[in-house]
């Protein structure tokens, strides 16, 4: 990430783990008070394992909002990505908010397709960190399987 | 999505041939990004099979800004007869900015317009995805680079789903195109060449939707 002033306020809101790697800003989030940087939330997936699919979704959104770069640990499942998509075009203004860039490490083929007892059980692999910005703001400059590498610019 | 979940499917697909008289009436979605050459593609099934067609083509992004259904489209493949309705979706995005359409000479009035429409259309084809497709067809420009994070996650929601999915790579006329570069970015799924515009390879085409949706 090209440009990182994180907000110095850390996790007070008493809502998640003390474990929890989450930037929350408490002053109105966004660009730092000044306007002088970009607030990244970096949330872990503990925290997210406490949400449905809908608090996760807006979580995300209402930072995005705000003008921040999200970061997820460990990323959403396909359904909840079909979602964010879905109510990310339903939020779309113009000259306001155009929507999101999105950007995940491609999963390896046997973790796309999973280990014959995670299908049998059900369970998904979702640990692929994902990044979220507003479209305005975060330009993907470089994606590969190991990196990706991306611009954020100020309001 | 789990094993149960896929047995469960499988079972309720089976269950519904068994009582259905033999034939079934598939819903199959075309999907991809925006300017893919979706709608190229229905028009083309449709009018070879029906002699309608489905709905306009544009180069402009975002033509299709509602999904269409084209219903009894009858192929027929080796003797037998496959029926399907085929679904021609908007092309899916993350962001919707109308001042691209501006660079279409388009007024600013019917830019937001397009735009307002775009973003319902796209939410519309997700929720075709989850809850009313049987199959997909996922078409990709095969002269755009298809690592792009849409695509990747399109298909991750589509696997997910446990619907037959096959990947077209179209607009093969093109110099710049390359199928081989499709299937790098999906070897796990069967990746069918044409050119929809021009009608190269729709036998094989036919041919995979009577094997893959029949």
């Amino acid at each position: 990430m090209s440009e990182a002033h994180d907000d110095p306020g850390t996790d007070g809101d008493g809502g998640g783990n003390d474990a929890d790697t989450e930037i929350d800003a408490e002053n109105g989030g966004g660009n730092t008070g000044d306007g002088s940087g970009v607030q990244i939330d970096m949330i872990s997936g503990e925290r997210m394992d406490g949400l449905t699919s809908m608090e996760k979704i807006r979580l995300i959104l209402d930072g995005v909002h705000e003008g921040n770069i999200v970061i997820l640990e460990e990323g959403l499942d396909p359904d909840e990505e079909s979602k964010l998509i879905e109510v990310t075009m339903t939020e779309i203004s113009p000259d306001e908010f155009t929507g999101i860039e999105i950007e995940t490490y491609p999963g390896t083929e046997q973790q796309q397709n999973g280990g014959f007892f995670d299908r049998l059980f059900g369970r998904e692999s979702r640990t692929k960190l994902t990044v979220i910005g507003p479209a305005n703001r975060l330009e993907t400059l470089h994606k590969d399987e190991t990196l990706i590498s991306t611009l954020v610019t100020r309001r | 999505m789990g094993l149960l979940t896929g047995l469960r499917n499988s079972i309720a697909r089976m269950t519904t041939s068994l009582f259905s008289g033999g034939q079934q009436q598939r819903r199959i979605g075309i999907y991809g990004p925006p300017n893919a050459g979706k709608t190229t593609l229905a028009n083309r099934i449709a009018r070879d099979w029906t002699g309608d067609a489905v709905g306009p083509e544009s180069h402009i992004p975002h033509e299709t800004r509602r999904a269409r259904r084209k219903e009894d489209i009858e192929i027929e493949r080796n003797g037998k007869s496959v029926s399907i309705d085929i679904v021609d979706t908007p092309g899916v995005a993350t962001k919707v900015d109308y001042t691209e359409f501006l660079e279409h000479d388009m007024e600013e009035d019917d830019a937001v317009r397009r735009s307002r429409e775009a973003t319902e259309g796209v939410a519309e084809a997700m929720h075709w995805l989850r809850e009313d497709v049987d199959g997909v067809i996922y078409v990709l420009d095969a002269a755009e680079d298809p690592f792009t994070q849409v695509n990747t996650m399109l298909v991750g929601i589509i696997e997910s789903q446990d619907l037959p999915v096959l990947i077209f790579a179209n607009k093969i006329d093109l110099d710049e195109a390359s199928v081989q570069r499709i299937n790098n970015a999906f070897p796990q799924h069967e990746t069918v060449p044409l050119s929809a515009l021009e009608g190269d390879n729709m036998d094989e085409v036919y041919d995979k939707i009577a094997e893959y949706f029949g």
